[in-house]
Order: C-alpha cells, then sequence, then structure tokens
C-alpha cells in the first residue's frame, strides 16, 4: 500500500516537471501600439511564446508582412539603437525560416521589401530549408538560441509534422529561451490543426487609405484573434502600419472600398512623374 | 572474345567502368595521404607522390615502398612502384622495368623509347633512326633531337632525366597546419576516435595560438586499415581556438551524416587539418550582454549550417542596380557581413518595393489596360481575377545600357521583317524591353507589383504584362 502511494507521489512529482510552469500573469508582453488590440490583449502580445497565424493562399503576402512586424514590434529586427516594444533590449535577430518549395510559391524574400516595412535587413537572417522535417529541425533548434530575439516560421499546407506535440515542443522551448516564436500557416485547415500555440492569428490583406490621385497607402490588414489561451477570442479589427512609428494603428478614415473600374482621365501621381522622368 | 570464351568455359566477363576506377583511383589515393600531403592523380591507372621530406619517416625510400607495397597487397593490389628524381621518370621506371633500380639514371638510360610516351608516331620514327633507349636518344645532341623530332621530345627527354623539374597537381591542398595521431592498433569506437581527436584539436589550437590565429575551417580525416578515408568538414563563422565548440560542431556533422562513421576493422590514422585560418587576439575579449546575444545566433548559424549545409541560413546583401531581381543578394550567413549601407526609406511614403519577388517574373493575363501607360482594370493570376482598385505609377525602369552586351542588340533577322525581335525574357538585357511598374491594389487590398514588358507599338500591339511581387 505504502509502496503504491510512493509510486505515485513519484509519479506526480515527475509529471510536475513535465507539465509547464506557466505563470498565471503570463510573460512579458510587447504591445502592438493598436488600442483597442492591445486592450483585447490585456497589454500586448506575450514574448518568449509561441503565436500562429493562418492566412489563404492569396494572402500570403500580407501574413508574411504581418508577421515581419509583429517580429520588428517584439524587438527584433530593429536597427541599432531603434528598439521599438518595451524593453527590446539587445535581442534583436529575425531568422526567418522558410522551405525551397515555400519560395517557389510565394517568391523570394526581398530585403529591400523588409526595409520597406522598417526592419533592418542587416538583422535579418534567413534559413531556406530542403524540406519539412530539416524545417522543423531548423525550428526546433533555433527555438532554443536564447541569443535570438524572434522566430518566424514559414508553413505551407498541412505540415504534417507540425503537430501538437510538435507545437508543444517549440513553446516548451520558446517559454525558457524566451525567443518569441511565429509560426505562420498558409493553406492550413484550422479546425485540424491543434497546438499549443499562445494565440491564433487570422490575417487578410484590406484596402488602403487612399494616398493622393488613389495611389495605395499603407499596408493594411484585417486581423481576427482565434483562439487565446487566457481568453476569448476577439475582433475583428482593422489595423494599418505606420513605418515612421514602427507602430500599428487605427486606420485615419475609412477607405471607399471600391471606385470606377476604368479611370476617365490616366491620373499620374506627381511621385510617379518624378521617378519616371 | 569467342574465342577466349572456347578455351575458357567459366570465363567471367565484366564490362569496363571507367568511372568506378576512377573512384577507385582517387580512394587509393587518399590512402596515400598517409604518406604525403602532396599525391597526384597519374590518369588513367597511377598515382604520383612526391615523398621529399617524407620518406625518412618511414626509415627510407626502401621502407616506403615496402609499406605501400604491404598495405596495396591487402587491398588486392598488384602496384608497380618505382621512385626517380621526377614524377616523369619514376613512371617511366614503374611502367617499363618494372620497379625500383639500384641506380636509377643508368636504369632510366636503358629504358625503351617508348618510355619517353611521345605517342606511336614518333617513337616509331625514333626507332627507325636507330635510337631504341633512352640513352641512345640522350647521347645524341639536344638539338638535333629537337629539329627532328619536335620540342615535346626533348621536353620529355629532359625531365625523365631528371634534368628539368615538372609541376605536379597535386589532389588536395596542402593545408597549412595538420596534427596527426597514428595507431599502432586499429580504433573501432567512435567514443574513443572523438576524444583523440580533440586531443589532436588541442595541439592544433596551441600551434594556432603561437601564430595569434583561429580556425575557420577545419577538415577531420579518419583513415581505416581497408583503405578507405573519410572526410568530414566543419566551418565556423569566426576564427575560433574553442574545443568544446569544435567538437560540438564535429559531433553535428557525425549525426547528419547519411551513412554512419562505419569503422569497419578500425581507424589507423585521424588527422585533423586546419585549412584555413584567420587572424585572433591572444585572449577572448570579455563581451558584454549584446555581443553575447550576437555569439550565440552565431554559434546556432554554425550549428545549423554544419548539420544542414553551408549555403542554408543566409544574409542579405544589397547590390548597386536598379534591376529589382539583381539589386540583392543572399549569401551564407557564416561568410563576413558586407558593409555597404541598405537604402534609407522616405518618411511618410507607403512601401515601395515589394516584400516577396517572383524569379522570374510570373506573366499575367491582363484585361482592358490604358493605353499608352495605364494599369490593367482587372488581371488573371493563378487562375484567380483581381480587380484593381488603386494604383501608382508607372515607374520606369530601363536596362542598364552601360552593362549592356553589344550581343543584346536588336539583329534584323536575315530575310525576315525588319526588327524581329528574338524574344529573349532575361529581363533587363533587351534594349527595347524597358518595363513600366505599377504598384496595384485589388479590391480586397491585396497588393501587388506588376509591369509591363516593353511599349506598345506597331511590331506588338499587346506587351506582355507580369506580376513581379508581393507587398506585405
Amino acid at each position: 500500500m505504502s509502496d503504491s502511494t510512493f509510486a505515485l507521489a513519484q509519479l506526480r512529482q515527475s509529471l510536475e516537471r513535465l507539465e509547464p510552469r506557466r505563470s498565471p500573469v503570463g510573460a512579458e508582453v510587447f504591445s502592438l501600439g493598436h488600442a483597442a488590440l492591445d486592450a483585447a490583449l490585456g497589454g500586448g502580445l506575450a514574448r518568449g511564446r509561441l503565436h500562429e497565424i493562418f492566412a489563404e493562399r492569396d494572402e500570403a503576402g500580407s501574413c508574411a508582412g504581418f508577421a515581419a512586424l509583429l517580429g520588428l514590434r517584439a524587438g527584433a529586427g530593429a536597427g541599432a539603437g531603434a528598439g521599438a516594444g518595451s524593453g527590446a533590449g539587445s535581442r534583436g535577430q529575425l531568422l526567418w525560416l522558410r522551405t525551397e518549395a515555400a519560395q517557389q510559391q510565394g517568391g523570394r524574400l526581398q530585403a529591400t521589401g523588409l526595409g520597406e516595412l522598417g526592419l533592418d535587413p542587416a538583422r535579418v537572417l534567413l534559413g531556406l530549408m530542403p524540406d519539412e522535417p530539416a524545417l522543423l529541425l531548423a525550428a526546433a533548434e533555433a527555438t532554443r538560441c536564447a541569443g535570438l530575439g524572434v522566430l518566424l516560421v514559414e508553413c505551407w499546407g498541412s505540415m504534417r509534422g507540425f503537430d501538437l506535440t510538435a507545437s508543444r515542443r517549440l513553446m516548451l522551448a520558446a517559454e525558457s529561451s524566451g525567443v518569441t516564436v511565429l509560426v505562420l500557416r498558409i493553406l492550413a485547415q484550422l479546425q485540424f490543426r491543434p497546438s499549443a500555440a499562445d494565440t491564433r492569428w487570422r490575417v487578410a490583406a484590406a484596402p488602403s487609405t487612399a494616398l493622393d490621385a488613389d495611389a495605395p497607402g499603407a499596408p493594411m490588414f484585417d486581423l481576427e484573434l482565434l483562439r487565446r489561451r487566457a481568453g476569448h477570442p476577439a475582433g475583428p479589427w482593422r489595423v494599418e502600419w505606420n513605418r515612421d512609428d514602427k507602430s500599428f494603428r487605427e486606420p485615419a478614415e475609412i477607405a471607399p472600398l471600391s471606385r470606377p473600374l476604368l479611370p476617365v482621365v490616366p491620373r499620374r501621381t506627381a511621385q510617379a512623374l518624378r521617378r519616371a522622368g | 572474345m569467342a574465342d577466349a570464351r572456347a578455351r575458357i568455359i567459366d570465363l567471367v566477363l565484366i564490362d569496363h567502368d571507367p568511372l568506378a576506377d576512377q573512384e577507385w583511383l582517387e580512394r587509393l589515393a587518399d590512402l596515400c595521404l598517409r604518406y604525403t600531403p602532396t599525391v597526384a592523380l597519374d590518369h588513367p591507372h597511377g598515382l604520383i607522390l612526391d615523398t621529399t621530406g617524407c620518406d625518412h619517416l618511414l626509415g627510407g625510400e626502401a621502407a616506403l615502398l615496402a609499406d605501400i607495397e604491404r598495405r596495396f597487397a591487402r587491398l588486392g593490389m598488384t602496384v608497380a612502384l618505382a621512385y626517380a628524381a621526377t614524377a616523369e621518370g619514376a613512371r617511366a621506371l614503374a611502367r617499363y622495368s618494372g620497379g625500383p633500380a639500384e641506380d636509377e639514371a643508368a636504369a632510366i638510360r636503358r629504358l625503351p623509347v617508348a618510355a619517353l610516351e611521345l605517342g606511336d608516331k614518333p617513337s616509331l620514327a625514333l626507332r627507325r633512326a636507330g635510337l631504341k633507349t633512352v640513352g641512345d636518344i640522350a647521347r645524341r645532341p639536344l638539338s638535333a633531337i629537337a629539329a627532328r623530332f619536335g620540342e615535346a621530345a626533348v621536353t620529355a627527354l629532359r625531365r625523365i632525366l631528371g634534368e628539368a623539374d615538372s609541376a605536379m597537381a597535386p589532389r588536395v591542398v596542402v593545408p597549412p597546419l595538420s596534427v596527426e595521431r597514428c595507431f599502432a592498433e586499429p580504433m573501432a569506437r567512435t567514443e574513443t576516435m572523438l576524444e583523440i581527436l580533440a586531443e589532436l584539436a588541442g595541439e592544433a589550437f596551441a600551434l594556432l595560438e603561437e601564430r595569434k590565429h583561429g580556425g575557420r575551417r577545419f577538415e577531420a580525416l579518419f583513415f581505416r586499415t581497408d583503405g578507405l578515408v573519410r572526410r568530414l568538414a566543419v566551418e565556423t563563422g569566426s576564427p575560433s581556438r574553442d574545443v568544446p565548440l569544435l567538437m560540438r560542431l564535429i559531433r553535428e556533422r557525425i549525426e547528419a551524416l547519411a551513412d554512419p562513421l562505419d569503422p569497419g576493422f578500425g581507424f589507423d590514422l585521424i588527422r585533423l587539418n586546419v585549412p584555413l585560418s584567420e587572424p585572433l587576439a591572444g585572449s577572448q575579449l570579455r563581451l558584454e550582454g549584446g555581443r553575447v546575444a550576437e555569439a550565440e545566433v552565431m554559434a546556432l548559424v554554425e550549428r545549423l549550417s554544419t548539420r544542414l549545409g553551408r549555403g542554408r541560413i543566409r544574409r542579405f546583401a544589397p547590390h548597386d542596380t536598379h534591376i529589382p531581381e539583381q539589386a540583392e543578394f543572399s549569401l551564407p550567413a557564416l561568410d563576413l557581413p558586407p558593409a555597404t549601407p541598405w537604402p534609407s526609406t522616405e518618411p511618410g511614403e507607403p512601401p515601395l518595393r515589394p516584400l516577396h519577388l517572383f524569379d522570374p517574373p510570373q506573366r499575367i493575363e491582363v484585361i482592358g489596360a490604358e493605353v499608352p501607360d495605364g494599369p490593367p482594370a482587372r488581371f488573371r493570376w493563378r487562375r484567380s481575377l483581381h480587380d484593381v482598385a488603386r494604383y501608382e505609377g508607372p515607374e520606369r525602369i530601363a536596362d542598364e545600357w552601360w552593362r549592356r552586351r553589344p550581343v543584346a542588340y536588336e539583329t534584323p533577322t536575315p530575310g525576315g521583317e525588319a526588327g524581329e525581335m528574338t524574344t529573349r525574357h532575361s529581363l533587363g538585357e533587351d534594349g527595347d524591353r524597358t518595363r513600366d511598374y505599377y504598384r496595384v491594389e485589388d479590391r480586397h487590398g491585396r497588393r501587388f507589383w506588376i509591369f509591363r514588358h516593353g511599349f506598345y507599338n506597331a511590331r506588338r500591339p499587346m506587351p506582355d504584362w507580369f506580376l513581379h511581387g508581393l507587398f506585405g
């Protein structure tokens, strides 16, 4: 009898060791800069956790852009001395992992494009993996590296290897190392994909606020918080990226959703003329 | 062959496989690395070793030859060995006299003229002239030989006699630093091997420290008793003299091997080469917080690059051109980061360059584009239709005429219509094919970077449209 109680106690102890100690208050957070969004999240997104971002195939570009911007808010990829977000400190490198197939599908990642969003290309590393197992292996390895700021894993399709166990493993590693892990799930079926992620987002592009001469403006996203470990789903929100402040914000005005398909007079902006000349 | 089969009933026929022969020869060359670092292949079936300064290690030339013969015999190889002052001399002796000679100069002179390896015709001509041996030719005045049989004959003669030196092309470059350990008994346990390798690394790093250098590239060679040589190469992102770091990388490398490090009957020699080293200060400086994170990331890059391949982890580098797909490139993160700054952005502007770029650009089907310089009203990409809601442009990007090669000019096809264009989709090479870029946004807010390739004109009323990038 005493044997079994002893065994039981031991089992409990070992289970306790296995169980992640998640403090109810949560980890250090980074704000997104958007008031309503931050309020709904209770201050911001948790650093050193796993966050998943879902998107349709057509939204792959916006999804990648949003993830990169989240990474920037988390303090990675910012130029020297320009730490965005709270307590960015020195952890400034962003590692972007993707497979060669993803590069075929979604195009080559451009450092100038990252720069146009406000990141410092010199602080971004790109990991181009031959296949999905290598991608997961590299992700597991990188999550354990405490010197890294943000790890971004781009997954296309269902990604059989990235199951509940794999995500939990990533989550545990991220909690101990403090690396914020952003997982892009492009074309993934949401309902069949359990994971240990802290939050789950759906991202889509939204019509931007037009500039002069109806030119496309700053990046605009439709966000939806699908799931959250310590709260309810929320949203949707429409947020605009402000590169100069390196923060998200409420769109300045509601943009008209459509315009005549063929403008009567060909329009050109002054900028375009300047550049064309 | 039918005749041969008739004589021996159970004759086994095997096709000649030059590739396998070549592979085997290279393996043997690796085996010979234990004697000297300068080993060259002598195609198709010879090896040349430069043993200058190495033979005394095995007790002289004769002992060296005996050791080689013993090892090759164990592999089932019958070898003809010879040594001489030059590679050509040694080869001639090995091929045409069948072994080393006491007086090599005299032995070479006794060789038939075929040993000069001038080819069939000159050899025949020499024999017809009554010159049967190398010595016969050597006795003639060289000018006469040169006049009759050409410069090549004289060069070959001088080389075989050891009067002229010829350059040897060793298979592997001699590493600047190399340490090795030889065992009396073959070793089979991987753990033991790694321990010994760590000791070797310690020795190598002590030598490097004297030179104030740290290793960037390391190469571990495991010589198996049966002649196979396994080679493991690892690389670090910054010069290092850290034994645990090196051992960790080597372990990673071993784990990533497709076939494990099979010891077979055991290894009897381990060598550690340091092919590349760079200056490193005498002692590591104490690093501050920020540098520690950098160092950790660098270590991660080293680990991943070792395990998955050197080019897998990359960093970006700008390139000074305005052709979008050439404006930047990526290089292995292990290499030094470039010092060139990135183009800065203007405050208040939206992103003008896409986050993802398609290379090559993807052709789109365009409906209702304004002539001469408007964007399409709608376009089809990847089987879905996009209505353009907003646009900016055109931003004209012409090719770089100052880099254009003359061949890229328009050439009228003979007999055909004047100015018939060669369809050249390698963009930026064709003078006429300027690109007009538009930043467009569709109804749903997705932002694309599309361009029209060339102008509207009589020859091409419908220019091609391409989608080049996606904005974030």
